[in-house]
């Protein structure tokens, strides 16, 4: 083993530069990974800038970063989520135009086409999906079922740390050294020590091993918080929907995050302390590793689809102005798709040498997921019928979702019988097929979240052209990118292939690349909806807090929420509690009396921890021990002495709360109501008409 | 206003005198009960990988060279032992006893505690003479990467009573201590629960199949 010949810096030098790279050997290739490199350091300089420009720093401290308020601590995480989808789809980009470029090599090298789609991978599912699933989950649940923060705010805060420094360690590779070029699963023994010396693997394991702990973390506060903080009243069947997927996605969690642990962590013995549980010498087993990393893979994109699919059963019974079609049944698909998500990990590798029988009954298992999954898809459609349906963003993207996801859904059901499999599997097929459910699913599902809720979080909506335009770029570009992969993928042509030899693969990897660019216009169309958003916010905003004619408690409140989010905390008496209220004429009551309301106090512990994380998985990668070893003791001391302060608690006296309730109240009584064909335009405030007499 | 006697949270329930702390902590003992559930996880994971590798020993020493089962069955008194002690300062918290006796039985828990890590580390230097040493082959990396990840359990747990110890001191019965302590002695017993399958299932599972 060589990690012991290390000096001060352990095994950096300049070489881990790009510019080293480029200096030697100017090319493409080079220019590519430099201006990678660049785009960091100058986001970096620029963002830090502007916030010294306009003297940021201390509110950025005091108003967020030591904020443990679940809805900044979900806004923080949603931000990071876009800045690190741009960088993934910017990836995506740069692969499609390089196997656009044609038969031969394209304008990149090998290993470095084989970073691309490792971080690419990693990124996506660690750094966007998660953190955009949670930083959502993070705003709405405390909201929907009426608490005033999650059951662990600190430790919250501490989830976001962790998930950001792991997200820097990928921004880092960037510009020091190299990502491994083992794909995002990693497999050894080719990302063992043996065959893959260099900090790539590296940069991998600590990642995925510390954003893995913020995650797990996060899962047991979302689990307790349904479990124990619901409103008085609100009895698990008159959980919304939304709910009923986070905690199953939070029961995922704890139980599906330890093997990736633990498979990472064994990773990590292998690779610095010489062990053998994945090498091909002295009895390591690389199908442990197989084995390991799909009991959390396959979980994995469950805990990721099911919130969605929670997300667009708000956003079909809000637009259709209907109470959820079949919410029984949909509890049970969701919690039938959790378990079934454990019994078949194994079809990720059919084809790695289990028997016929083994193949079958995963096989089996897999295709009754498509069961639950299609009753839901059902249902949707039931709560769609006869509904007074707006086709609103939200809704558009749950629309675009349900034609495109039964297509990705089917094609799944193809790949789940393993003789198909045996002729697909390693194939653009593939890539096709779980781009397919990971786009209209989780993405379309996030971002009609982003555009449902977004009133809420900042008081104005966003822009309803710009939304449109955005739907229609990502179905689109959706479109055009990956169909083509289907084809290609049954013609044979391999995943993660930096070139190729076939002529005829070419003409459908040309629509795949104006695809790609189509999805990069979508891409900015989100970012240009915010900023004219924001520009034109006197235009659409909605104090009173309703603007979509909502049903459950979150839109009770005003917008953006005060920071105890409820005056008073509901008494519940039905699945669609405000829908139901606002149908008596018992929506907006004016409490007896207030009380004395106690809130966490900001802390520094989960930025402390964030930046001491971020050091200590620097020196790992770099061999750097005695700054991990300080890094170390510092992290535990920091725990221990945060233990010892007890002044968490700040109150916020009866008399403030219902100054500020009392005034929001009288805006509420002051405004006019409008129906839902104003719902787009500035007379909409917030203040919901119920539709009813249109039925009588 | 009385508590109501049902149990509204798992693990030990406090009595009437600590009402104000009990809504908080059934909060929080819940989530250190799904927090366990979770490390369990990875408990069973590396027994799975130790069973499915008891076989890789690749020519090198295996169980029968290498455990002792006279130090195994110290350490298992010493940490059953250590057990009872943790049970006993609950007891002290349950019947309201001068908090001098919780640090008192926490003292003998931590001196048991490290006892059995002293034993443990006697343990793995015995068999690093005898050629037992992770690098040597995918069994004993397996076990190495199983037993000494209960052994840093315990150092954690070692660690979390001297702090708690030292909160019980200088803080006092406030309700947020107590609550801790509730949680030490739950994290305890665990510790316990995998050392009964590690002796189970690593040493007497490895002595009868490896």
């Amino acid at each position: 083993m060589t990690t012991s010949a290390t000096g001060f810096f352990g095994r950096l030098n300049l070489d881990a530069l790009p510019i080293t790279g480029l200096i030697q050997n100017p090319n493409a290739n080079e220019i590519v990974a430099n201006t990678a490199a660049a785009v960091v350091i100058v986001g970096v300089v620029v963002v830090v800038g502007l916030l010294s420009w306009f003297r940021l720093w201390t509110p950025l401290w005091r108003d967020w970063l030591t904020s443990v308020d679940h809805k900044k601590i979900g806004i923080m995480y949603v931000v990071f989520a876009i800045v690190m989808l741009a960088r993934g789809v910017l990836e995506g980009v740069v692969m499609r135009a390089q196997q656009a470029a044609g038969p031969g090599d394209g304008f990149l090298e090998a290993e470095h086409f084989a970073e691309l789609f490792s971080t690419h991978g990693t990124i996506m599912i660690f750094f966007v999906a998660v953190p955009f699933v949670f930083g959502i989950a993070n705003y709405v649940v405390p909201l929907m079922i009426g608490a005033r923060d999650v059951a662990f705010p600190r430790l919250n805060q501490i989830s976001l740390g962790l998930t950001v420094s792991a997200g820097m360690m990928l921004m880092v590779s960037l510009v020091v050294g190299r990502f491994s070029t083992g794909g995002w699963t990693a497999y050894p023994p080719y990302t063992g020590a043996a065959f893959n010396p260099g900090v790539g693997p590296d940069y991998w394991i600590w990642a995925i091993v510390v954003s893995g702990i913020g995650t797990t973390l996060t899962g047991i506060n979302f689990a307790v918080t349904i479990y124990k903080l619901r409103a008085p009243g609100m009895t698990f069947m008159r959980l919304p929907m939304y709910c009923w997927t986070i905690i199953c996605s939070s029961i995922l969690i704890v139980f599906a995050m330890p093997p990736l642990g633990v498979a990472a962590l064994m990773l990590a013995a292998d690779r610095y302390l010489d062990f053998h549980f994945f090498t091909n010498d002295l009895g390591g087993n690389m199908m442990n590793y197989a084995n390991l990393f799909w009991l959390f893979g396959h979980p994995e994109v469950y805990l990721l689809v099911l919130p969605a699919y929670g997300i667009y059963s708000e956003v079909f019974a809000t637009f259709s102005a209907k109470r959820l079609y079949g919410y029984n049944s949909l509890v049970i698909a969701t919690m039938s798709i959790a378990v079934l998500s454990f019994t078949v990990w194994l079809h990720h590798f059919f084809t790695m040498g289990q028997s016929a029988l083994i193949n079958a009954v995963f096989g089996i298992a897999t295709m009754l997921i498509a069961i639950p999954t299609g009753v839901k898809v059902y249902d949707w459609m039931a709560t769609l019928w006869r509904g007074r349906i707006r086709f609103s963003v939200p809704m558009l993207y749950g629309l675009s979702f349900l034609m495109l996801f039964v297509i990705g859904g089917l094609s799944g059901v193809i790949l789940a019988n393993p003789t198909v499999d045996y002729q697909v599997h390693n194939t653009l097929f593939l890539v096709a097929h779980f781009h397919n459910v990971l786009l209209p699913g989780v993405l379309f599902g996030l971002l009609a979240a982003y555009n449902y809720w977004f009133p809420k979080a900042f008081g104005f909506r966003l822009s309803e052209f710009w939304g449109r335009v955005s739907v229609c770029l990502w179905t689109g570009g959706f479109l055009l990118t990956f169909m083509p992969l289907y084809f290609v993928g049954l013609m044979g042509m391999p995943r993660r292939s930096f070139s190729y030899d076939d002529p005829s693969f070419r003409p459908f990897m040309i629509v795949a690349i104006i695809g790609a660019l189509v999805i990069t216009c979508a891409l900015f169309s989100v970012l240009i909806q915010l900023w004219v958003s924001i520009r034109d916010r006197d235009q659409s905003r909605v104090p009173v807090g309703d603007p979509w004619d909502g049903r459950t408690l979150e839109w009770s409140i005003p917008s953006p929420p005060p920071p105890y989010n409820f005056a008073i905390i509901p008494q519940v008496t039905d699945r669609d509690e405000f829908a139901e209220a606002k149908e008596k004429g018992a929506a907006y009551p004016t409490p007896d009396a207030y009380e004395d309301i106690e809130l966490p106090r900001n802390t520094g512990i989960g930025f402390a921890l964030c930046v001491l994380s971020g050091v200590w998985m620097f020196a790992l990668v770099w061999w750097i021990w005695w700054l991990a070893a300080v890094m170390t003791v510092l992290m535990i001391l920091a725990v221990i002495v945060w233990t010892f302060d007890d002044s968490t608690e700040l109150t916020i006296p009866a008399e403030e709360v219902r100054k500020d309730h009392e005034a929001w109240l009288a805006l509420v009584h002051s405004e006019t109501a409008v129906d839902r064909d104003f719902e787009t335009s500035p007379e909409n405030r917030g203040l919901a008409r119920p539709d009813l007499e249109a039925f009588t | 206003m009385k508590r109501a006697p049902t149990h509204s949270y798992p693990g030990i329930n406090l009595g009437e005198r600590h009402a104000s702390a009990d809504k908080a902590a059934e909060v929080v003992t819940f989530g250190f009960w799904v927090f366990l559930m979770s490390d369990l996880v990875y408990f069973g994971l590396m027994f799975a990988i130790y069973i499915t590798m008891i076989d890789a020993q690749a020519g090198g020493p295996g169980p029968h060279e290498l455990f002792d089962l006279k130090s195994i069955f110290a350490q298992t008194l010493i940490l059953l032992t250590s057990s009872l002690t943790v049970g006993l300062a609950m007891l002290a918290l349950k019947y309201n006893l001068p908090r001098g006796r919780i640090v008192l039985w926490f003292g003998v828990t931590l001196v048991l505690g490290i006892s059995f890590l002293v034993l443990e580390v006697r343990d793995f230097m015995a068999m690093a003479e005898k050629g037992g040493i992770p690098q040597r082959s995918g069994f004993l990396s397996a076990f190495f990467g199983l037993v000494p990840l209960h052994g840093l359990h315990v150092a954690a747990g070692c660690l979390w009573l001297i702090v708690l110890g030292i909160q019980l001191r200088v803080k006092g019965m406030t309700d947020v201590v107590i609550s801790r302590v509730v949680r030490l002695a739950l994290f305890w017993h665990f510790l316990d629960l995998i050392w009964i399958g590690i002796i189970t299932i690593v040493y007497f599972g490895g002595l009868t199949y490896g």
